[in-house]
């Protein structure tokens, strides 16, 4: 007997709902990872959502059949009504995952988010060692407080996600890092080698590791795969290789506008949490509901379907099952979001990934080199 | 080790099994992800309660699909499944 589906269909011939929501609730957080995913110039993100103006988004994303919800940021601790937003949320029926740095967590929040009826916190952590997870994250005492949490939120009866992002500085780690979570109990493991959008763009030539680096890598996640399979772990490994390295892109998203939607702390509606960064005009859910945002924006209908595309999509029997790859990464890599992911070995501008590649291999940036994610970094972007 | 028949199965910790009506189905919901099931597995999982046996189970489904015939195989099989899929535990 099999037992999976296939995907449902929405209110529009050909558009199924968003399953997926993510709640960026604030740009603010305490920590300065080079590799941050929000945008450059996030310091000048004014007036977030208030708390009536979630609900609502809420609300509106449980009408349409999300059904995973994530809280994520910036640090979502930082909002005050996280623990308001959280019960809204499990009383609608969402499955409710919080990401989090760990900072400005206690063990008291921990239980009182499970009885607000949180079903999942994510830790995410930037080594296995205190020293270098303090130098990635600009913060001296992140990495004792995250063991701390991590502890915490296995203690409360959580399923535990402990995440890392993988770059060139801490790849060599990946044995003490998986070792690491053994230890802690965590009952999956992901290391997410950096894409390469907003902080970690601009920080591209310091974090990409080497071809060398990621197959050494790859072979000790393998192997400690193994190990845990014969020893009957369920401890789950995921490692999320760089497309970098690939030959034909990643189907972004499962597609533009087909499974996500991002809500940023301003109210912003995305198809992802990068594609702020495009010369696109994306509704606002402080202007329109969340349905017709979905369905009847220009934004979101903006990439779905094929008939956008050039050549060699246009022409491609692949283009199915890749959508041309990422409009983000088309878009920093050729200035042109329409054009082939370059990741792409078709696409005329691959020679962007292979000169990335060769650069990684020449790397010599430390890490006191990379452009740190911070208020003040982040002002240079949007004065110029 | 105990007949598959007296194991109780139970839902894993983190997990959640839900009606989700704009997918027309049930459907298994766990950190940062969803598998939407099929009427048969839905059906299946429904019962799962951390009480029960797959003997109660398989006799409860074969009281509500009459029809069907035997259905210890095709439980047994898909509970084992489960198992392996770490959807649900045994004790």
């Amino acid at each position: 007997m099999t037992a999976r589906h296939a995907m449902p269909t929405g209110d529009r011939p050909g558009i199924g709902p968003p399953l997926w929501l993510l709640a960026e609730l604030t740009y603010r957080c305490p920590l300065q990872c080079p590799y941050c995913s929000n945008p450059l110039d996030f310091a000048q993100t004014q007036q977030e959502l208030t708390t009536e103006e979630w609900v609502r988004v809420l609300r509106q994303g449980r009408e349409m059949g999300a059904a995973q919800l994530g809280f994520s940021g910036g640090e979502p601790l930082v909002r005050q009504d996280l623990p308001e937003l959280i019960a809204e949320a499990r009383q609608l029926g969402y499955y409710t995952n919080l990401i989090t740095s760990g900072l400005g967590l206690s063990e008291a929040k921990v239980n009182a988010f499970r009885d607000a009826g949180l079903d999942h916190i994510q830790v995410s952590f930037q080594a296995s060692d205190p020293e270098l997870n303090n130098a990635v994250a600009g913060s001296r005492k992140a990495f004792d407080q995250k063991l701390a949490m991590a502890r915490a939120v296995k203690e409360a009866g959580y399923p535990m996600v402990l995440n890392f992002v993988i770059h060139r500085h801490n790849i060599h780690q990946m044995e003490d890092i998986i070792s690491l979570c053994e230890r802690l109990g965590a009952d999956y493991v992901e290391l997410a080698t950096c894409q390469y959008y907003g902080w970690a763009f601009e920080n591209r030539e310091g974090l990409m590791p080497s071809k060398a680096q990621l197959e050494k890598a790859e072979a000790e996640v393998n192997r400690y795969r193994e190990r845990l399979t014969a020893s009957g772990s369920a401890m789950k490994l995921i490692f999320v290789t760089p497309d970098y390295y690939e030959e034909r892109p990643k189907a972004c998203m499962n597609g533009w506008g087909s499974l996500f939607l991002t809500v940023a702390p301003d109210g912003t509606a995305l198809p992802c949490h990068s594609a702020r960064l495009l010369p696109i005009d994306f509704p606002n859910v402080r202007e329109s509901s969340l349905h017709s945002i979905w369905y009847d924006s220009p934004g979101f209908n903006h990439y779905r379907g094929d008939s956008w595309m050039p050549e060699p999509c246009r022409s491609c029997d692949e283009k199915g099952r890749d959508f041309g790859g990422c409009r983000c990464q088309a878009y920093l890599l050729t200035g042109n979001a329409d054009n082939a992911d370059p990741v792409c070995s078709k696409s005329p501008h691959h020679d962007r990934i292979l000169a990335a590649r060769q650069a990684a291999d020449h790397a010599t940036a430390g890490l006191e080199e990379l452009t740190y994610r911070n208020t003040d970094n982040s002002r240079l972007f949007f004065r110029g | 080790m105990t007949k598959l028949l007296e194991q109780i199965p139970r839902l894993r910790p983190g997990f959640r099994f839900q009606w989700e009506p704009a997918q027309n189905a049930h459907v298994l919901l766990y950190p940062e992800g969803m598998v939407r099931l099929n009427d048969s597995a839905g059906a299946v999982l429904k019962e799962v309660d951390g009480q029960r046996n797959v003997a109660d189970i398989v006799a409860t489904l074969e009281q509500q699909f009459p029809d069907a015939g035997s259905l210890e195989d095709d439980v047994s099989e898909f509970l084992k499944d489960a198992e392996q899929q770490h959807w649900i535990l045994f004790s």
